[in-house]
């Protein structure tokens, strides 16, 4: 028995699950494909049910994890082979070049400054833009730039104006292959930005937006400060649409499944901007109001009536353009009237799907996804965490769509079976 | 070769000039529709209720007719397209259906392909072919597809073109060197037989298309079915109250490529639409 863990994305399960796997004594591997651990809940700006401030619960276990010694992290990696079974697992990471040299580099951004380039920002979902040398947000961990050189122009600017020489264009990519005892997975989500989107204007009006790009307009540390602004024209939205179950619950468009999050984060929006925006008004399309959780209805119900929210049971078959507003027409399909709105911001709360690389990692380990591209468990009531591969286990999102106290949990879970093999191990139980 | 053609009632009636426009742009591009030897109405709307084997009878005849005519019937009214199209749908997939409409009229039918002529000029022609033929480009015209319903939905049955983003007539638009104005009413129901009906509601539906492609900037709307055509063409009529000077005449699409390939003047038609074109003042 390799009495070491492999845990495969660092977002807030990998995390949870190298923190108790290394809580008690053994060494992990956290392998992550972006520059920075943290995943998604760092892109929250708050959470429901309490309302907790995300980054203000997320950073200090992401400073934990960046600190602790029984955790290496290996960012802007990935997983590219693995060999054996559960206590020997051979397997092969690919560290892709940060061409930023981790140990001279003082974040002090001078890089970043003087850098001519300028794309969207992916943690701020492209409402704001970064430089090619960047670090994903200022509480990035580990808080080192990074240079992106698929965007790179090679000016050399960077190179010069780095007071601690820590940028270096000749890093190469590195293989680093080593045996583990157990593996989870903890790919995480994307979400889902198809034609069920594209139908209500995702991705062609600059006003709609999916419920990600919203947080971080909620967000204090968002491109805007926490101020809700129209990304067309920075003016603050006075009406509000929230549409539910875009692409969820849509057998049309493959997703029949329920995406679970968004009524609660529909109503989180809701509350969020009402604090924000104490004159707006909000209506949200609903199809059903599903708050299985504990405090959960009770939540929603609240920011129902505390804040005048305007729930209406149906669907909304168009949105377009009308004179600087965004017309949404739909139907209440409890006074069978249509509904017509002039909204300044539509929000969409778009299904969750698997992360892109799910179905290579399912097929490199060889454990089941559905037809969706989760993954499958060897029972799904009695082993909901166990792969059917011994010794690999699996928690969060990529199981399916769930929340970060379901997801926490599971990643405890799956912690606690590696441990249960290498205790077993040590205690000679067969 | 030519192409078996099932005119309707209604292109052989009010809407003549959509039929001569578009016979005219078909022999021009060598694709020449030959109207079948026998033909009646379609019955003018699909029937809804499910076992309506009767309301079948008068399309599956007009099917008939066309298989005896080769392996596919074309039609340019969307209305027509639409009930011949589901109609064969239907056929082709509820035999026992066939079998009692075949005991009753006694024809053997067996099959026949329904297209409308825009899938023509987009799958046998293509609109780069189609756009080396043109010999008096639109350049600058602005002109809004209007859709409808028919034409695209439902689309499982009907297949045309993307039902909420349909594009047939924005490449056809493109193929003659036209501007597209893309407006989001494209796809909205006209009003449809309520003008018969219940004339005020479907003259406000009619408005608000005409309205928001003038508000996009539209000079021309081109359609391909007409009843869509009259109800956005006629309350633009001008009357005692006189007319407000916003017009946008109401095109077939034949009678826009009619113009585009430079055909003579005769075949376009515009003396039967409310709300004429001015084609001289297209030229640059």
């Amino acid at each position: 028995m390799i009495e070491r863990a492999l845990v495969i994305g660092a977002g807030i399960s990998g995390m949870q699950a190298a923190l108790d796997i290394a809580d008690s004594g053994y060494q992990v591997l956290l392998v992550e494909k972006e520059p920075t651990i943290g995943g998604h809940m760092a892109q929250l700006s708050e959470t429901f049910p309490t309302l907790d401030c995300a980054s203000c619960i997320l950073t200090p276990r992401m400073v934990e994890v960046g600190q602790h010694a029984n955790i290496r992290r290996l960012l802007l990696s990935e997983v590219t082979a693995v060999e054996g079974e559960v206590g020997n697992f051979q397997v092969k990471i690919l560290r892709h070049p940060r061409y930023v040299i981790e140990d001279k580099c003082i974040a002090c951004g001078a890089c970043a400054k003087v850098c001519p380039v300028k794309v969207p920002s992916e943690f701020e979902c492209g409402l704001s833009e970064r430089s090619a040398i960047y670090m994903p947000f200022p509480q990035a961990v580990p808080a080192i730039y990074h240079l992106d050189r698929d965007v790179c122009e090679e000016c050399g600017k960077c190179a010069e104006k780095c007071p601690a020489q820590a940028i270096d264009y000749d890093m190469q990519p590195k293989t680093l292959e080593i045996g583990v005892g157990a593996i989870i997975v903890a790919t995480g989500y994307e979400l889902y930005d198809g034609e069920a989107a594209q139908a209500y204007g995702y991705g062609s009006y600059p006003d709609v937006l999916n419920g990600l790009e919203f947080e971080r307009l909620l967000s204090a540390s968002g491109p805007t400060g926490g101020e809700v602004l129209r990304p067309s024209d920075g003016t603050v939205p006075k009406e509000l649409v929230f549409i539910q179950c875009v692409g969820s619950r849509n057998p049309e468009h493959g997703m029949p499944y329920c995406s679970k999050i968004c009524c609660m984060y529909t109503a989180k929006h809701a509350i969020l901007y009402k604090h924000r925006v104490h004159d707006g008004q909000v209506y949200s399309f609903y199809m059903d109001v599903r708050a299985g959780g504990k405090g959960y209805e009770e939540f929603v119900t609240r920011a129902m009536e505390e804040n005048h929210l305007l729930y209406i049971r149906g669907r909304v078959s168009k949105v377009f353009p009308q004179d600087g507003k965004l017309m949404v027409w739909g139907a209440d399909t409890l006074t069978g009237q249509k509904v017509e709105i002039a909204a300044d911001m539509v929000v969409l709360a778009t299904a969750i799907v698997p992360s892109a690389g799910a179905r290579q990692v399912a097929e490199m380990l060889g454990i089941e996804v559905d037809e969706f591209g989760f993954y499958v468990p060897s029972n799904e009531e009695m082993t909901p965490i166990e792969s059917r591969v011994p010794g690999i286990f699996l928690a969060g999102t990529g199981l399916g769509p769930r929340d970060i106290p379901e997801t926490v949990a599971q990643a405890s879970g799956a912690a606690a079976k590696a441990l249960a093999l290498f205790g077993a191990a040590k205690a000679g139980v067969q | 070769m030519g192409i078996p053609y099932f005119p309707g009632c209604t292109l052989s009636t009010t809407a003549k000039n959509y039929d001569t426009s578009g016979r005219a742009v078909a022999k021009a591009l060598g694709m020449e529709l030959e109207e079948l030897a026998e033909w009646q109405c379609c019955g003018a709307t699909f029937p809804l209720v499910l076992d309506d084997s009767m309301a079948l009878i008068a399309p599956t005849r007009i099917l008939y007719q066309a298989q005896q005519a080769g392996e596919r019937v074309t039609t340019l009214c969307a209305i027509c397209f639409n009930v011949l199209r589901r109609s064969q749908a239907l056929l082709d997939r509820d035999p026992e259906m066939l079998d009692r409409i075949k005991w009753f009229t006694e024809q053997e039918y067996s099959g026949v392909e329904v297209t409308h002529f825009l899938g023509i000029l987009r799958d046998d022609l293509g609109w780069d072919n189609l756009s080396k033929l043109v010999v008096r480009p639109l350049k600058g015209l602005r002109v809004a597809p209007y859709y409808g319903c028919l034409l695209l939905r439902p689309h499982d049955e009907v297949g045309l073109d993307d039902p909420e983003s349909p594009t047939i007539m924005h490449d056809l638009v493109r193929a003659l060197g036209a501007k597209v104005v893309d407006f989001p009413y494209n796809i909205e129901c006209c009003g449809s037989y309520l003008t018969v009906k219940e004339p005020q509601v479907s003259e406000t539906m009619s408005r608000d298309i005409v309205s928001s492609a003038r508000e996009h900037g539209a000079q021309v709307i081109i359609t391909a079915c007409p009843l869509c055509q009259f109800n956005l063409d006629y309350p633009q009529r001008e009357t005692e109250s006189g007319q407000t000077g916003n017009e946008i005449p109401v095109l077939y699409f034949t009678q826009l490529l009619a113009i585009a390939l430079g055909l003579p003047e005769e075949t376009w038609g515009l003396e039967d639409n409310y709300i004429g074109l001015d084609v001289a003042a297209i030229e640059e």
